[in-house]
């Protein structure tokens, strides 16, 4: 059975970030390339950060996903360029992390950066307050920063722009 | 290799190596940060760190074709054969000098990623411009620890002054280019390092000032550990580091 390209990626939405599960590969724009040739099927994916330990859970998912769905020759391969930035999240995935919890990336990645940039402002996920403070520019995974409402007083993750 | 291949061999090893035992001593800090939110920066610092000079070393791996990876380059070679920047296996002290020291590397490794993502070389180009992203964020956070302890209280400002002091000898080493440098320079894919020094002594300077810190006078500095000659730290880093592979060389996760 040769399947099409479009049902390969439809049968990689199976496969999510380990670290902030709501979203799948595509959802979080790191899914490059799905391409079926005589050899099997080749996915291209491509990390967030240079770091990024998830990277060989991603990897492993994406292979048993396949095999699950009787495709036996899978090999999956990293690609660097063009570097990820948060502007690849797709709208289905800044919506479902507002709705987990996470505020999503605000502003355009590209941003002129200054000795000291200010974020833009970053919306409580939680009451939508505008009166929030940054206590942490690093969180607990390395694309998110911590942050705290000042009027739900709630702290909360910030997907931070990259 | 030729001389061109092993001159670009060496180049890659040392940003692999500097960010690699930079990593390594911010790894340390886990579980011994003083404040919790600390303890999570230093952290995804040094998993930055780790990460590119992973892509570094892998560059460096497929360039001298022998079969190394950026694990083996990373485990099985010794003290001499490490191409890092001194000031990087400067031992942790309290957190006022791992945060001089790391200001003081975040504000040579920015401008020279940025320089780098324009390399001709694609591979270089790609990893600059992917690492430059994050380093962004390393500068901006090291920068405000500086001028908060600086200009914190009477205690925090002599601690990160002597950090800085004591530091000064090991900055000059990234700054003045050697003959790989200028090999590199003049084929489009190294950096030019003279560029560096400039944006390394605005920013320094800058930040400094605001800190209410005195910077050092100029003086003799360092040199060596691009050209493999190391202080007696080196050793005690790998040995740690490269315990576990060398003794069990066939583990796996
Ligand atoms: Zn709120």
């Amino acid at each position: 059975m040769v399947a099409s390209e479009a049902q390969i990626r439809e049968w990689l939405t199976q496969v999510t970030d380990p670290e902030i599960p709501v979203l799948t590969i595509e959802d979080l724009g790191i899914l490059r390339d799905v391409r079926h040739g005589k050899d099997g099927v080749t996915v291209t994916i491509t990390p967030t950060y240079s770091g990024c330990p998830a990277m060989m859970a991603i990897r492993m998912e994406i292979v048993r996903a396949l095999r699950e769905q009787g495709v036996e020759r899978v090999r999956v391969e990293e690609v660097l360029s063009p570097a990820w930035t948060t502007d690849w999240l797709s709208q289905d995935g800044r919506a479902k992390l507002l709705a987990y919890g996470i505020a999503p990336p605000a502003g355009k990645a590209q941003r002129k950066s200054a000795l000291f940039g200010e974020p833009d402002t970053v919306a409580c996920p939680q009451c939508g307050s505008e009166r929030t403070s940054r206590t942490s520019e690093f969180g607990s995974t390395a694309c998110k920063a911590m942050y705290r409402c000042e009027d739900c007083l709630e702290p909360f993750d910030y997907f931070k722009c990259i | 290799m030729n001389t061109r291949e092993q001159q670009q061999f060496e180049y890659l090893l040392r940003l692999g190596d500097s960010d690699l035992i930079l990593g390594q001593r911010l790894s340390a800090w886990l579980g011994h940060a003083p404040v919790l939110e600390e303890e999570m920066a230093t952290g995804n610092v040094a998993l930055d760190l780790v990460g590119q000079a992973r892509s570094w070393l892998s560059l460096a791996g497929e360039l001298e074709a022998q079969g190394r990876d950026a694990d083996r380059l990373a485990y099985f070679r010794d003290a001499f054969d490490y191409r890092n920047v001194l000031i990087t296996e400067r031992p942790n002290g309290d957190y006022a000098y791992t945060i001089m020291r790391q200001f003081l590397f975040d504000a040579y490794h920015y401008p020279l990623l940025q320089q780098l993502s324009g390399s001709a070389h694609e591979g270089i180009r790609e990893v600059a411009a992917k690492s430059v992203k994050e380093v962004e964020y390393h500068v901006r956070r090291s920068s405000e620890w500086v001028i908060r302890m600086g200009d914190g209280t009477q205690e925090s400002h002599q601690r990160i002054q002597a950090a800085l002091d004591d530091l000064w000898m090991y900055t000059g080493e990234m700054l003045t280019p050697d003959d790989v440098d200028d090999a590199l320079l003049e084929a489009g894919v190294g950096a030019d390092l003279e560029q560096v020094a400039w944006s390394w002594h605005d920013r320094v300077r800058a930040v400094t000032e605001e800190a209410t810190l005195t910077l050092p006078d100029e003086s003799w500095m360092q040199q060596g550990g691009k050209q493999g000659r190391h202080t007696e730290h080196l050793g005690y880093i790998l040995a740690e580091m490269q315990h576990l592979p060398r003794s069990y060389p066939d583990a796996r996760w």
